[in-house]
């Protein structure tokens, strides 16, 4: 099998290529975006409001398939496979079975505990309630949560707390063992304490996966990813190391954006 | 020297801010004198009918009344047959008018494309809502009594009310999906769920609290209505009572209940009515209160069960 490497011989994952976006008012929410994800790496998009970054994130588990009227034009390939996620012969629901995502605000179902980290289990047809059991803790220490909430699993997940309940999204998305985890503005509705562990918990999560983030939040970009891409109206400006994108960007765009003096 | 200068302008600001206030204060105590004279005047006006026919009927509150058939008599006459005819009759339209009405409102919510025909649907299914019962009767005196062949029966009553109720049932279905969040309905996309999926393990399961409401102020109005049940030719004397649904023997059901004669509540109320002897008046009386008794319980029922659920579901 050939594999996609880069200079520092990581892995690609998946990388999109040439990927425009159109919204169904036929907005171009995305210009000729090519980028790589690399394998146990998280790829951070930073870039002001409205530039397309999240629009991005969402084409990768076909979330704009949902709405009517949405366009795209280009590829997303996941490897090894080489599938071409966009493609109208893959089904949306194989590539979010594949791929998934946590979501800005925390959005549990008014479910159980459980039956929340269970759900996507439970999709794929799994009844075994060992299994289900198994898998349910899994996810829930690989979210850092179990010692929380072991003792009440029955428990309505609207009772815990904010920071608590995205880690139980977290666990969601992870239960399934996706191969790539999406999270858009994952800690903007969290105090820093909470926006801490999320953060200690990505960094974890990266050994078993590949991550892809947006965030609104530069220091968050600095301390967690290790590639950064700069987004502005819908291109992609620069993406690199994020040592590198943040001490030394090579494009004038990028220094005025992470210095503050733009955005 | 300057700040003493400036003082007594702050405080004269301050006066006309207060006296703003004030006058636009006012509206709100206009606002709040005219809703309350509203909302006592109707509810007076409802109070004092619904105590009337209670002191009118106060003496056939009686065990008999509910147990006996009627009669030429009136001081013996019951409401047992239409107490059982409507019970059954609404049995029908529930089994007939909730599964048919949800499944629309998820239809038209969740699956159908939003074009041309969606919104003749649409419109359509508003003003169902809003035709007279007694086209409904007309409709089902044609199609179910004679075309299907169903007989003046308590199928064919069933299936009226079921279509009467049928618009009450899929607008609050919709309405109750509506309220659901997008973010609850992309979580379970994002995992991989399926579009019957998310409908059954999520659209259906938190909008059910806002469905049955619907369901039973649908089934309050059923229980009332009189026209549509009149067109079909509803007997308005009947000293018997259906074949029972549930027997002793195997199968345990028995289905020749449907296509019994019967009279409902608000016929035997209207039969009486029209009778001159007075005495057959006070027996109206009290099936009015019974029915507005009813009426009143099923309504109380639905806002207690939407309270209780929006006590538990949050978004």
């Amino acid at each position: 099998m050939v594999m996609h490497k880069n200079k520092h011989n990581e892995t690609i994952k998946a990388e999109a290529k040439n990927l425009n976006f159109f919204y169904a008012d036929g907005t171009q929410a995305l210009k000729g975006v090519t980028l790589p994800i690399y394998e146990n790496k998280i790829t951070a998009l930073i870039g002001p409001s409205g530039c397309g970054k999240s629009t991005f994130l969402r084409s990768f588990n076909r979330m704009h398939d949902l709405y009517p009227g949405n366009k795209y034009e280009g590829e997303i390939i996941l490897y090894p496979d080489n599938t071409n996620i966009l493609s109208k012969k893959v089904d949306p629901i194989e590539v979010r079975m594949r791929i998934s995502m946590v979501f800005q605000k925390p959005n549990p179902f008014p479910k159980s505990i459980f039956e929340n980290v269970a759900y996507g289990l439970r999709v794929r047809g799994e009844s075994n309630k060992r299994v289900l059991d198994d898998k349910v803790e899994e996810a829930l220490k690989g979210a850092s949560l179990w010692n929380e909430v072991k003792d009440r699993l029955e428990d309505l997940a609207f009772n815990l707390s904010g920071g608590q309940q995205q880690r139980l999204c977290i666990a969601r998305a992870l239960a399934t063992d996706p191969e790539i985890m999406l999270f858009d503005e994952p800690t903007s509705a969290l105090d820093p304490i909470a926006t801490m562990n999320i953060e200690e918990l990505m960094s974890e999560l990266k050994k078993k996966l590949s991550i892809l983030i947006v965030t609104h939040n530069m220091q968050q970009a600095a301390r967690i990813s290790d590639y950064t891409a700069y987004m502005y109206l819908g291109e992609l400006v620069e993406h690199d190391d994020t040592n590198k994108i943040f001490t030394n960007p090579s494009k004038k765009e990028t220094e005025d954006y992470i210095t503050g003096k733009f955005g | 020297m300057v700040k003493n200068k400036k003082q007594p302008a702050v405080i004269k600001d301050l006066e006309s801010i207060r006296a703003m206030i004030r006058r636009h204060k006012r509206n709100d105590l206009i606002f709040a004198a005219v809703g309350m004279f509203v909302i006592a005047s109707l509810t007076i006006t409802l109070l004092v009918l619904f105590l009337d026919l209670i002191l009118d009927g106060y003496p056939r509150f009686t065990l008999d009344f509910f147990t006996n058939y009627p009669s030429r008599k009136p001081e013996i006459a019951g409401i047992l047959s239409a107490w059982v005819g409507s019970s059954l009759v609404l049995l029908v339209t529930f089994f007939v008018a909730v599964p048919l009405g949800i499944a629309a409102g998820v239809y038209l919510e969740e699956y159908a494309k939003k074009n041309w025909t969606s919104d003749i649907i649409e419109i359509n299914v508003s003003n169902l809502a809003g035709v007279p019962s007694i086209i409904y009767g007309l409709l089902a005196l044609g199609l179910f009594v004679y075309a299907f062949g169903l007989g003046q029966s308590i199928l064919s009553a069933g299936l009226t009310l079921a279509l009467l109720m049928l618009p009450i049932v899929i607008v609050s279905t919709r309405e109750a999906i509506r309220a659901i969040p997008i973010h609850i309905r992309e979580a379970a996309y994002a995992v991989g769920a399926t579009k019957w999926q998310v409908v059954y393990d999520h659209v259906i399961q938190y909008s059910y609290g806002g469905i049955l409401t619907g369901v039973i102020i649908g089934m309050a109005r059923a229980i009332g209505e009189t026209a549509p049940i009149i067109t079909i030719g509803a007997l308005t004397f009947i000293a018997f009572l259906p074949p029972t649904p549930v027997t002793v023997d195997p199968p345990f059901l028995n289905f020749e209940w449907l296509s019994s004669g019967f009279t409902v509540l608000p016929i035997q109320m209207f039969n009486w009515i029209s009778r001159p002897q007075h005495a057959f008046h006070i027996n109206a009386a009290a099936t009015g209160a019974i029915i507005i008794i009813l009426t009143a319980l099923m309504n109380g029922a639905a806002i207690k069960l939407r309270y209780n659920i929006r006590k538990k579901i949050k978004w």
